[in-house]
């Protein structure tokens, strides 16, 4: 049936179509074919090389996560009990650095974190160096600088559903839980913070997800040392390693992991919303 | 009943941006009394609820709880169960779980939880509820959820906010005497908020109206309906023809230049005042032998009676009879000495009380409540 409504959704269905569905084609088709073009499951097994990245990636991208959240969470609340004026404020303050170019950002980063950056030349002042007999601190080119990189660029896109949730919940329920004899506490447990879960849910989401896949930050602030998925990719199309193939299988099975994940956590969330929350 | 006072608000005033919302409010409430909070939309009922629950602390003036004043206890720490207008279920939570939330939070053990929520929930008509997401429920079930999530945990007091508004007829009056024996049987404090009047009448044993922020007048629902205080409650309890009299003698007021007998006394002599007659106290008899005479303009069917509406030299009466008179007969009427109620005039004289708009009127008083006998028709929806 051909109604006026499915005339106007043709162009995004077009667009759907070349954009994201072609391209998820073609990766698989990638994954599964060698370079010579013949079916084959080569690029697979020969990923067993990079098991190391792959653990890496992941217990990054969940370690800055979890910061995200731990750092995200307080704030949008606090946020969104506030008044308008400093929530306004607040809000402009958390997307201005957004408006920045996000490799700006990071080389930012890299000369605050430099051996010779703004930060051992702080510590060099106060005589903090001195004290601890080194001639700097190691900062960039660590695990924690590329963290710090991730947490510095996702905090927002954690910061902003969690807070959109929060400030539009229904005052009228913070009273009657107060009415039953809930305390401050009590309302944050058993009503706000169980109702904001859908907000904690796609910040997650929205942060683990490029965090997974980042590329810039890693080799900006880890120095080549911290190689993550992202890199690992960008090597296999660009770099001397050039294997498209096995770029493409990695990027399958990365896509796989992440959509179980976000499955599994969406299937916990939806429980936990029904659930006894105790 | 016993009658020791329980809750106290003393001239208390509320203000939004500058707008007196509750004018020097009044209000004693007695233990285990039904006490309902009547008056049009607007009027300050729902604030006044929540000064007692706590969410709203009056710009002056005092609470006092159990001889306590209780100005700046929060709401959790209050003997107070509220159910509120909108509900405010939580969504996240399924039927049972809902009402089980003040249960958990007081740790009663999980045995008497499941025990007190079954029991609710079979009182307030929902077994087979209990798993139930809320956004599943309808409007009445929801507003019935939102009952029993108050009246499990045993309050001292319960604050109802329009409880039945959501329900159908013939549930709203089940539902009412549910109410009204719960409310006996367990020895709780009511505090009822209804814009039905009918509803009012026939649950409380207090009725306070209300309107701009004042109350008009406190007393029993036979009080108030038979003697109101100014033509504002007359006109908001039940119907009422409000006319200009003066009163010549304790007990002779004049009405259209022609003198009745009557029971009320103590007025200054000539003095104008407002006459209450009911439409149900007045006598249709032959136009020769009628204290008054008038020509019916219009006439309408109501199941036990009929709405006549009767021209009495410009002023049109609102009289329920179950005599069939035919539009433009002339007619006579009659009124007892005691179907006459007089007023002293007040800020509301000459603004209710005349049935020349009588369908308008009609209609509005059908939004709010239900006709005499009229059980049966159940076309409220
Ligand atoms: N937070 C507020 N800010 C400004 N005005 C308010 C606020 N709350 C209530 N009011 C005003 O106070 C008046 C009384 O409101 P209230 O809710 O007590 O009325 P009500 O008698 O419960 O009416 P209804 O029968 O419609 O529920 C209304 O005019 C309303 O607009
Ligand atoms: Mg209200």
């Amino acid at each position: 049936m051909r109604n006026k409504s499915s005339r106007f959704a043709i162009p995004y269905v077009v667009w759907m179509a070349l954009f994201v569905v072609a391209p998820i084609l073609l990766m698989v088709v990638y994954a599964f074919t060698s370079a010579e073009g013949g079916f084959t499951l080569e690029s697979f097994a020969s990923m067993g090389l990079y098991l190391d990245v792959f653990t890496r990636s992941f217990k990054l991208a969940l370690i800055a996560t979890a910061i995200c959240l731990l750092i995200g969470y307080p704030m949008a609340y606090l946020m969104a009990r506030e008044g308008r004026r400093f929530q306004r404020l607040a809000m402009a303050l958390i997307m201005l650095p957004m408006w920045m170019n996000f490799l700006l950002r990071t080389y930012a980063w890299m000369s605050i974190l430099e051996n010779n950056g703004l930060l051992n030349q702080l510590f060099r002042a106060v005589g903090l160096l001195r004290l601890l007999g080194v001639d700097h601190l190691e900062l960039i080119r660590t695990q924690g600088a590329v963290v710090l990189g991730m947490v510095y660029n996702y905090l927002p896109f954690m910061i902003l559903p969690i807070y959109s949730v929060i400030v539009k919940l229904d005052a009228s329920l913070l009273e009657a839980a107060r009415d039953l004899g809930a305390s401050s506490l009590g309302v944050f447990r058993k009503v706000i913070f169980p109702l904001s879960l859908p907000g904690v849910l796609s910040g997650v989401t929205m942060v683990f997800v490029p965090s997974v896949s980042t590329f810039a930050i890693s080799r900006l602030l880890g120095g080549g040392k911290q190689m993550m998925l992202g890199d690992l990719i960008e090597q296999q199309f660009l770099g001397g390693a050039y294997d498209p193939n096995l770029g493409a299988a990695i990027a399958l099975v990365m896509m796989v992991i992440v959509v179980v994940c976000m499955a599994v956590m969406t299937h916990f969330g939806e429980g936990e919303e029904q659930a006894v929350v105790l | 009943m016993s009658k020791k006072e329980l809750i106290r608000l003393s001239d208390c005033v509320v203000k939004f941006d500058d707008e007196i919302i509750l004018d020097h409010l009044n209000l004693y409430i007695n233990d285990k009394e039904f006490l309902t909070l009547l008056g049009p939309s607007g009027c300050g009922k729902t604030t006044t609820l929540r000064i007692i629950g706590g969410f709203l602390t009056p710009n002056s003036g005092d609470v006092f709880f159990d001889g306590g004043r209780i100005n700046d206890v929060p709401p959790h720490k209050r003997q107070v169960n509220t159910v509120f207008q909108k509900y405010a279920l939580f969504p996240h939570l399924n039927v049972f779980e809902n009402v089980a939330f003040g249960l958990r939070i007081a740790k009663v053990s999980g045995d008497e939880v499941r025990r007190r929520v079954t029991e609710m929930l079979e009182l307030v008509n929902l077994k087979g509820f209990e798993k139930r997401p809320i956004s599943s429920l309808s409007g009445g079930q929801q507003q019935r959820v939102a009952i029993a999530r108050a009246l499990v945990n045993r309050p001292k007091v319960l604050l109802l906010d329009e409880p039945l508004g959501a329900l159908d007829m013939r549930l709203r009056k089940d539902m009412q005497s549910e109410l009204k024996r719960i409310q006996q049987e367990m020895g709780i404090t009511f505090v009822y908020v209804t814009h039905d009047q009918e509803e009012a009448l026939a649950m409380s044993d207090t009725v306070v109206v209300m309107d701009g922020g004042r109350i008009q007048q406190i007393g029993t629902p036979e009080d108030i309906y038979n003697e109101p205080k100014n033509a504002f409650v007359a006109d908001f309890i039940g119907e009422s023809n409000i006319l200009d009299g003066v009163m010549r003698a304790d007990g002779v007021v004049e009405i259209f230049n022609r003198r009745f007998q009557c029971l009320d006394g103590g007025f200054a002599p000539d003095e104008p005042v407002d006459v209450v007659i009911r439409p149900e106290d007045v006598d249709i008899v032959s136009e020769d032998q009628g204290q008054l005479k008038g020509t019916v303009t219009q006439v309408t069917f109501k199941g036990v009676h009929y709405d006549t509406i009767v021209d009495f030299y410009g002023f049109k009466w609102l009289i329920q009879t179950t005599d069939y008179c035919p539009v433009d007969s002339r007619i006579g009427i009659k009124i007892d000495p005691d179907g006459i109620h007089v007023m002293k005039k007040s800020a509301y004289s000459g603004m209710f009380g005349d049935y020349s708009s009588y369908s308008e009127e009609y209609d509005e008083i059908g939004d709010a409540g239900v006709e005499p006998g009229g059980e049966d028709s159940g076309d409220e929806e």
